[in-house]
């Protein structure tokens, strides 16, 4: 099965969006009081960071930032081949009270933003959780929105998406050609 | 990268990568145990039995609690004798085990090899949580999880392990994952208490305590296991401990950043005494909270597993 | 009744005989051997032999048949069916049944099942001791006399040196042997395989080679002393064949015996604790099976007996610790003896000659032999039909044996006891 490129974002659109969701954030929050940003591991790390940074920017000071690994949650490790590895989650201030986004570069079946909203519970009882998203590729498998998202995209379950968040910046869907 | 075995009866069959990836998905699970709710949902359905036929609190108890605390099933099963003693073998137990459909069987037993006879009897995954004088591999990787937190790595490091080597699982389990680990080992005893051609296992032998603590990073101290000695290998625990036990006097000698381990219950004042069990250099707590994280990651990874051989035996019900 | 077996390759030792033969059987004993077709062949029955290998039958000076007492591991029938399946036509069988065959009436009563059940000769052994004790001596004479051939302890080391010589001493006025199983029950206690690297990274208490040779030692200087026949069963390590070999240039009278077992495999064989491969003695090193070999060659090593030990599931399917010690023996013996020939250690009449002659001549009994006048005890043999060993088409009642699924060359295709046919291979597939 061979598969061709098509570029959904360039370095520009990635940025264009971290900067209007970072305003999106604050303006939902009024503010930075109480807020925190989680990103959902691994693909919700960096684009955390990039949006703390840009809120960081606008505001003048920083909000804390905490990473979690949804491994242990998963609704699918009776039916993976193996599990997969377990990463660390990094969550060192209390989520108690705080209004929390979450934070994930693809939103697709919404069963991932599942297991970090159960992981998070597990850790305390945040007053209100929201999620942001980079690309909503659609597909649904559960009654999940997102809150803030970089830009909406049609897509066939086939395709595959990667959005690269190191370096140069972008995001491109892979879409197999038998399709 | 998962584990190669339906089960885990010894470091002996386990390969460097293998052991890092415990390692590492331990240090991963840690964080349950430090949290308000130390419980998640990975494990929800599975079933674990803990048959100790060897009492045992700790390790019983930290096998429970790893499975508690990914919400597995765990049942605890106390035999008391060798099941011939019943007129049943140890293979109609693991059968009957085996007919309740577990999905790991967490097995202690004071005979060498008895898990191992289990394992070829049933489907289930199984731990060997100890047996006889053989292997104790949760117990060596928890020490390999404490060793790497206090010290950043294993390689390069020198162990000294001393004590009862003969009659010692936990010896024998350490000996193979710290030379895997790319440690040196040197091990120490009275001759009655090495255990033939343990040269050949990779560790290098020292005469006295002293000669055997002066370079080591890490020393661990093992139990005199009085319930298996079964000849004279010693006079007396007081010359055992003139000789060959650990007190802050002999400490002097050893490098000043060394750490002092024990896999525990502790003799105090016959291998260990108690200002050095309590004291500064000694980590036997943190071996008991690593003990923990170990557990959780050999039941994540080995249920991990097993559903690979349950998918393919579908596969294989399916195309026949 | 006449029977002939003609145009086989016969071989037997006890006459230097090797050459294309008929063999002629009137009323069970051998009536005459002659050079292939000059025999008169109206017989009542001609076995084509040709292609195959003749031999006296295959004496078994050691074996446990269980019987009586634990009829559910072997008994009589079964034992000596898988006797006759494995070319084996006389077995001399071991005191530690239940009750023990330490009194005449026991020993009375295995002859007697043996006349009428058995598929083979059967030659009780009585115990050294009451019980096998090692505390007082049993009735020797009253056995003889019923039929024993031999004193033996065997699977109980005779701890008194006291004990052992007075036995040695005793069983002089009735010319038997006084079979040794050498082991010093201090040093191998609790031990259940070889001591050495393998028990250490195994976590199980070894056995010195040391507990063999301390009890060699003392047992040949006994029988020094007392002028007794000694007999060293089951030898298992290097230490033990030198003793004998020394003892044997000094004129002592002693003899000895190796299983097939351990002139075959090591040690290794236990690995992941396989219970099929616990024995006692239990498998020793390279180096000893190397030893018992050279033992075997150069005369050190007088018969090959297999020890032969049946145990159910009950006392396998455990702990290995808690298992029973003993394997199976009777229907791999002749071709682990013939694996020997294949790879150049024995020659195949000195290999024949350590399964029967030298037996026969041990315990003092009639056979091994093809010569006039001798009990028609045959043993014909394909040397090159190969078969592969399954423990569930055994004729023993247990199963435990490490050969399982192992592949030979060489069977046995019929047995004769007293010029009776008791086992013919069946054609299959």
């Amino acid at each position: 099965m061979t598969s061709i490129k098509r570029k959904i974002l360039d370095a520009d659109g990635v940025n264009r969006a971290i900067t209007r969701i970072s305003h999106e954030i604050l303006e939902a929050n009024k503010g930075i009081e109480n807020l925190a940003l989680v990103g959902i591991r691994t693909g919700g790390v960096d684009l955390a960071r990039y949006l703390s940074k840009k809120i960081e920017e606008i505001e003048g000071s920083s909000i804390p930032i905490g990473i979690i690994d949804i491994t242990l949650y998963r609704d699918d490790l009776s039916i993976a081949t193996h599990h997969p590895i377990v990463g660390s989650t990094e969550i060192d201030f209390s989520i108690d009270d705080k209004n929390l986004v979450l934070v994930d570069d693809v939103l697709y079946t919404g069963r991932t933003v599942r297991a970090a909203m159960d992981a998070l519970i597990d850790f305390g009882r945040p007053k209100a959780i929201m999620l942001a998203v980079l690309i909503d590729r659609g597909h649904r498998e559960l009654p999940i929105k997102a809150d803030f998202v970089g830009k909406n995209v049609p897509t066939s379950k086939n395709d595959v998406i990667k959005a690269r968040l190191e370096g140069d910046l972008g995001v491109d869907i892979f879409i197999s050609k038998d399709d | 990268m998962q584990l190669r075995n339906k089960d885990i009866l010894g470091i002996k069959d386990l390969d460097r990568d293998e052991i890092e990836l415990i390692l590492d998905t331990a240090e991963s699970l840690k964080w349950v145990s430090n949290r308000d709710i130390k419980k998640v949902p990975t494990l929800r359905g599975k079933t674990i039995i803990n048959l100790f036929f060897e009492a045992s609190t700790r390790t019983r108890t930290s096998f429970e609690i790893a499975g508690k605390r990914m919400s597995a099933d765990v049942i605890n099963i106390s035999a008391s004798s060798s099941s011939a003693v019943k007129g049943e073998t140890l293979i109609d137990t693991a059968k009957n085990l085996q007919a309740m459909s577990p999905d790991i069987i967490v097995v202690r037993h004071g005979s060498s090899g008895a898990p191992q006879i289990i394992s070829g009897a049933v489907k289930a995954s199984v731990i060997n949580a100890g047996d006889g004088c053989h292997e104790h591999p949760s117990q060596s990787l928890l020490d390999l999880l404490t060793i790497r937190q206090v010290k950043g790595q294993i390689e390069g490091l020198r162990i000294a392990i001393i004590g009862d080597i003969k009659h010692s699982r936990v010896a024998r389990s350490n000996i193979y994952a710290l030379t895997k680990m790319g440690a040196q080992v040197v091990v120490a005893g009275f001759p009655t208490l090495l255990p033939p051609e343990i040269e050949k296992m990779g560790a290098s032998i020292r005469k006295t305590l002293d000669e055997a603590i002066i370079d080591a990073d890490v020393i661990m101290m093992l139990r005199i296991q009085k319930e298996r000695m079964t000849g004279p290998y010693f006079p007396t625990e007081r010359e055992y401990s003139m000789l060959f036990g650990l007190n802050a006097k002999r400490l002097k000698s050893a490098k000043s950043d060394v750490t002092i381990m024990h896999p525990g219950p502790v003799n105090r004042g016959v291998e260990i005494s108690p200002e050095v069990a309590d004291g500064p250099y000694s980590v036997i707590l943190e071996q008991v909270a690593n003990g923990v994280a170990i557990r959780m990651a050999l039941l994540y990874l080995l249920s991990g597993r097993k559903h690979e051989e349950s998918r393919k035996e579908a596969r294989d019900e399916n195309n026949n | 009744m006449k029977t002939i077996i003609s145009g086989g390759k016969v071989i037997d030792p006890s006459q230097d005989l090797d050459g294309l033969f008929d063999v002629a059987i009137e009323d069970g004993v051998i009536y005459d051997i002659f050079p292939t077709g000059k025999a008169d062949l109206k017989a009542d029955n001609v076995i084509d032999a040709k292609g195959l290998i003749v031999m006296p039958g295959i004496i078994d000076m050691h074996v446990h048949l269980r019987d009586p007492g634990y009829e559910y591991k072997e008994d009589i029938e079964s034992g000596t069916l898988a006797a006759a399946a494995g070319g084996v036509t006389a077995v001399a069988c071991m005191a530690n049944t239940k009750p023990v065959n330490d009194n005449a009436t026991v020993t009375e009563e295995i002859l007697k099942k043996a006349k009428d059940k058995g598929h083979v000769k059967v030659y009780p052994i009585g115990a050294a001791t009451m019980g096998l004790k090692g505390e007082e001596l049993a009735e020797i004479g009253s056995m003889h006399a019923a039929g024993i051939v031999a004193v033996s302890d065997d699977g109980m080391p005779l701890k008194s040196s006291e004990m052992m010589r007075c036995v040695l001493e005793y069983s002089l006025t009735f010319d038997m042997p006084v079979i040794s199983h050498a082991e010093d029950p201090d040093l191998s206690k609790n031990g259940s395989m070889n001591e050495g690297y393998l028990s250490t990274i195994m976590g199980l208490k070894g056995v010195p080679n040391a507990a063999e040779d301390v009890m060699v030692m003392r047992d040949i200087t006994l029988s020094e002393l007392t002028g007794a026949k000694l007999h060293i069963a089951h030898i298992s390590t290097e230490g033990a064949v030198s003793l004998v070999r020394e003892a044997k240039k000094r004129g002592v009278k002693v003899t000895a015996e190796a299983a097939p077992h351990h002139f075959t495999i090591t040690e290794s064989a236990v690995e992941g604790y396989k219970t099929d491969a616990k024995m006692n003695p239990p498998l020793r090193s390279e180096k000893d099976v190397t030893a018992i070999r050279k033992g075997l060659k150069d005369g050190t090593i007088d018969a090959i007996a297999t020890d032969h030990a049946p145990h159910s599931s009950i006392e396998k399917d455990v702990e290995f610790e808690c298992a029973a010690n003993g394997i199976l023996g009777l229907e791999t013996m002749l071709p682990l003896t013939l694996k020997l020939v294949d790879e150049g250690v024995l020659s195949l009449t000195e290999a024949i000659r350590k399964l029967t002659i030298n037996p026969a001549e041990i315990i003092g009994v009639q056979g091994g032999s093809l010569k006039k006048g001798m009990p028609a005890d045959i043993t014909i043999v394909d040397l090159n039909a190969e078969h592969t060993v399954d423990r569930n088409r055994m004729k023993s009642k247990s199963k435990n044996t490490p050969f399982h699924g192992w592949t030979f060359k060489g069977k046995t295709l019929y047995t004769l006891v007293n010029g009776e046919i008791v086992y013919k291979e069946e054609i299959d597939e």
